[in-house]
């Protein structure tokens, strides 16, 4: 295979990559634009709509779509609940709190994932309408995996973008993001603005994690990808959301790049030398705006 | 050459122009106040002084040397203390740790001898001990000595933010609004403490206020700035009689009148 | 109720507050070096592990509880000390060197590292710390010439002259009189100027900066101390444990010890003890337990971490200040009986985003 080729290879697979890190770097960036925190556990967020969607296709003998949008709704739901029952109580703590607590939670969900009765320890997969078909352009082999996540990635982007930027409830959440007791004293219900920032958060986790699946396979520590996403949230600098989806790509293909022409172990960390780099350049991220307290 | 000075002092931010070529003298040993309406630029002065914010143009000369372009913490180094009005106090601590902390630039231990705790560090830990005590007697705040400071009243939070600046035996004191969220006995205090930081400690201050009772009392020259400029700088009879100054303040004959 | 009328300022500054205090404290030091003729073999041996991941986690401590800068990145330390301790000694180092010199290297990288996290805060600074123990620990695997990769490297018991300490109980006597030392110069640092300013710097570093603390040197000071605690205490853990590969240095000892200061109390060198007597105790808590559990709990191996991560979420949602807040709370009731208030330590919310910082 010519160089270009493999090249270009290289680099699709590691947008496709990258879209998913771009997603759960999403995730991360709306719950800390609204409350300031941010949810280590998204990657268990992964997890759980990985196996969910596993359980409706395996054993419910669900149709793909079917399970993609039960299992995304899901994990809405179960962000939803999470953040009545254990994160509203925090609500004006300090953040190192709130950090340690979602951090703890996503010691919680994994394990509790690996004791569910069929889910356990071990590797699982399912098929997906892509599986087994690519493209072929010349030299070029396009997997419809890959092609499938970046055209997923890019409708999620679409919906996502209207939805804040036309609706009422996109609208509230910006507004909080921005300044929390203006938005309560323009008739916002923070406290529903958070439960809505939650769900969506996680429905977005669950997404990204049944969108890994057919490249990492499922089990109870893929969620350590999602770690590999907070690089590409902050690359974006954590508040602006199109700096999410292009620090996660930008990530994405660095370590695919790495993981082809670099020797073992440069993939696993290159997302976390890419960071530490730009952090010395530009400590606020590549969009992130400078911030200084006001005295 | 004058105590402090301030030399065609310059910033912007974005496109708004928060001192232009801001210029002024002080001496030493006196109450220099610096008086104005709401967004002139008397805090934005302070902020650049204590180096938070970067000149854009000209500078600043304290004692003969340029201190324009030092760190932060440099600036307090050199004996230049400051209040803040929103009061920057470590509100987790006691009255009487945030008053030791100040003496921070008169340590002359390092951490190693900290670590063993020798003789020295004793010895130096002690008179800090002392010299905040003094402090807690001169502002009476004696009642408060072991509080923390979060649980405090405003204006006892003030009299702290006050006696931490002193703490640091400072040469050059800044305050900023001292009077502000003060009722009357307290400013009264207040009159009392400048007065005796002026001539028992021999303290030059610099101090940004609003209340024209304290200013007139108080003061040996005052500045008077709007949107940025400087309006006049002289005694305070000449100041307060400005016309410019008033108008500042109170606006012009008939503004009220159109419609 | 008690009052403390103080004659002299050197009252002020001494270690112990009360005499009583200072009784106290020796009857449980005496105590803990009678526990090897009370105790078997294996119970020391966990006490061990406590002295070693109290070592590690009063030097977390100095820089997340009391500088304010959350880490993640402290199993780099513990890794960079152990694996210090273990090259020098396989060739032929002695001990008593090999362990200041893994403390250095590993207070070195923590400046190195302090430098560029400088401009880095709260949240930035923990992912940045937990970029640099994923990066350390894949060149423990990767350098093999040095490390061994992840094959791992054997390490023989520590020695001082013909004295080797090859049994449990000598070690524990190693590891607890440097628990001690430990203590004793963390308290001697918080006492002085030195330590104020670090606290300074966690409430206000505006306010800090216009003292005269330098953000740089004090920040950077932080780190290097700190790191200097956990490496240390990684070199014990590596003779501890007489092999050690990069498997037992991976992200998950940072949360450990992050859960330490956590549980046991932010702030407080209490808190750090008693941080890591409840994290080495809970898999023992669980083993006594397990026979009460229904079936189907009870061989899986995942309870552990399952209850570990719930129990850190419980401390955070009920008593943020831990344990030794939890214990303070408890004496400061009995002191001020009958006079007590129900709301003493509510904390107080912070809602606008700008006060938080």
């Amino acid at each position: 295979m010519s160089f270009l080729s493999e090249i270009l290879q290289t680099i699709l697979s590691g947008i496709a990559t990258g879209c998913i890190y771009g997603l759960v770097a999403l995730g991360f960036v709306l719950i800390y634009k609204a409350t300031e925190v941010v949810n280590f556990a998204q990657g268990e967020m992964m997890v759980l709509g990985a196996f969910l969607a596993y359980t409706f296709i395996t054993f419910l003998d669900l149709p793909y779509w079917v399970a993609l949008l039960l299992a995304t709704a899901s994990l809405g739901i179960f962000g939803m609940l999470l953040e009545r029952v254990v994160l509203r109580s925090l609500i004006g703590e300090p953040v190192f709190s709130i950090v340690m607590l979602t951090i703890g939670l996503g010691i919680f969900i994994r394990s509790v994932v690996s004791m569910v009765p069929s889910w356990g320890t071990e590797t699982h997969g399912f098929k997906t309408p892509f599986a087994d078909k690519a493209l072929r352009y010349g030299e070029l082999f396009v997997s419809w995996e890959h092609l499938a996540i970046i055209l997923l990635t890019v409708a999620l982007i679409i919906i996502i973008f209207f939805f804040f930027r036309f609706t009422r409830i996109g609208v509230a959440m910006r507004a909080t993001a921005q300044n929390q007791l203006a938005a309560v004293y323009m008739g916002i219900s923070v406290n529903r603005v958070f439960s809505h920032t939650w769900t969506i958060s996680a429905a977005l986790g669950g997404f990204a994690g049944i969108l890994l699946s057919p490249i990492t396979f499922v089990h109870m520590n893929m969620g350590f990808i999602g770690l590999r996403a907070l690089p590409a949230a902050m690359l974006g600098g954590f508040e602006s959301i199109p700096g999410a989806i292009a620090g996660g790509i930008i990530i994405g293909v660095t370590e695919s790049v790495a993981g082809v022409y670099l020797p073992a172990g440069w993939k696993d960390i290159a997302a976390y030398i890419i960071l530490i780099l730009v952090l010395i350049i530009r400590p606020e991220g590549l969009f992130g705006i400078q911030k200084k307290k006001k005295v | 050459m004058p105590f402090f000075e301030a030399q065609r002092i310059s910033i912007k931010f974005g496109g708004l122009a928060a001192l232009n070529s801001v210029s002024f003298e002080v001496n030493r040993g006196e109450v220099f106040s610096i008086i104005g309406p709401n967004g002139a630029g008397k805090t934005t002065i302070f902020n650049c002084i204590n180096r938070y914010y970067n000149l854009d143009e000209g500078g600043f000369i304290f004692k003969d040397m340029n201190i324009s372009k030092v760190k932060p913490h440099v600036v307090a180094d050199m004996g230049i203390a400051r209040t803040f009005q929103n009061i920057e106090l470590f509100k987790n601590m006691t009255v009487i740790e945030n008053l030791l902390l100040s003496r921070h630039r008169h340590r002359r231990s390092n951490l190693f001898t900290e670590s063993i705790f020798t003789k020295s560090v004793r010895k130096q830990e002690i008179e800090s001990r002392k010299k905040s005590e003094e402090i807690i007697d001169f502002l009476d705040l004696q009642a408060y000595r072991e509080q923390v400071v979060a649980g405090l009243p405003y204006g006892v939070q003030k009299t702290v933010e006050l006696g931490r600046a002193l703490a640091m035996e400072p040469e050059l004191l800044l305050l900023d609004e001292p009077s502000s969220g003060m009722n009357m006995e307290e400013m009264e205090d207040l009159l009392f403490w400048i007065t005796d930081i002026k001539e028992e400690f021999g303290i030059t201050i610099i101090m940004v206020e609003h209340n024209m009772r304290l200013v007139k009392e108080i003061s040996d020259r005052i500045l008077a700035l709007n949107f940025g400029q400087v309006i006049t700088q002289d005694t305070p009879k000449v100041v307060l009689d400005h016309p410019e100054v008033m108008k500042a303040y109170l606006g012009e004959e008939g503004d009220f009148t159109k419609s | 109720m008690r009052f403390l009328m103080k004659r002299i300022y050197y009252e002020d500054i001494r270690l112990f507050k009360y005499r009583s205090t200072f009784s106290w404290y020796l009857a449980l030091v005496i105590g803990c070096f009678l526990l090897p003729v009370l105790l078997d073999d294996y119970l020391i041996s966990q006490f061990t592990f406590i002295c070693i991941y109290a070592i590690a986690a009063v030097g977390l401590m100095f820089l997340t509880g009391y500088t304010g800068q959350i880490s993640l990145g402290h199993s780099a330390f513990f890794a960079i000390g152990a694996y210090t301790c273990a090259i020098i000694t396989t060739r032929g180092g002695h001990f008593m060197l090999a362990l200041p010199a893994a403390g250095i290297l590993a207070g070195l990288v923590g400046i190195i590292i302090g430098l560029p996290a400088l401009r880095l805060s709260g949240l930035y600074l923990a992912i940045a710390t937990m970029g640099f123990a994923f990066i350390v620990e894949e060149i423990l695997i990767r350098w093999e010439t040095l490390t061994h990769g992840s094959l791992g490297m054997m390490v023989e018991f520590p020695s001082i002259g013909s004295f080797a300490f090859n049994t449990e109980n000598r070690f524990y006597y190693l590891t607890f009189i440097l628990l001690i030392l430990t203590i004793i110069l963390a308290r001697n640092i918080l006492r002085s100027p030195t330590g104020r300013a670090l606290i300074a710097i966690r409430d206000s570093e505006v306010a800090a900066q216009a003292i005269g603390i330098s953000l740089p040197r004090y920040k950077t000071m932080a780190f290097a101390i700190s790191a200097f605690f956990t490496g240390i205490a990684g070199s014990l853990y590596a003779h501890k444990l007489t092999f050690i590969n990069p498997e037992s240095f991976t992200i998950m000892v940072s949360v450990e010890l992050l859960a330490m200061i956590i549980i046991g109390g932010l702030g407080s060198l209490h808190g750090a003890v008693y941080g890591a007597i409840f994290v080495i105790f809970l898999p023992q808590l669980i083993i006594t337990t397990k026979d009460y559990m229904p079936s189907f709990l009870r061989d899986q191996t995942g309870l552990e971490p399952a209850l570990y991560g719930l129990l850190i979420m419980l401390f955070i949602l009920f008593e943020p200040m831990g344990i030794y807040g939890r214990w303070l709370k408890i004496k400061f009731y009995f002191e001020m009986f009958p006079l007590y208030k129900k709301d003493t330590f509510r904390r107080e919310r912070k809602f606008y985003k700008a006060e938080r910082r």
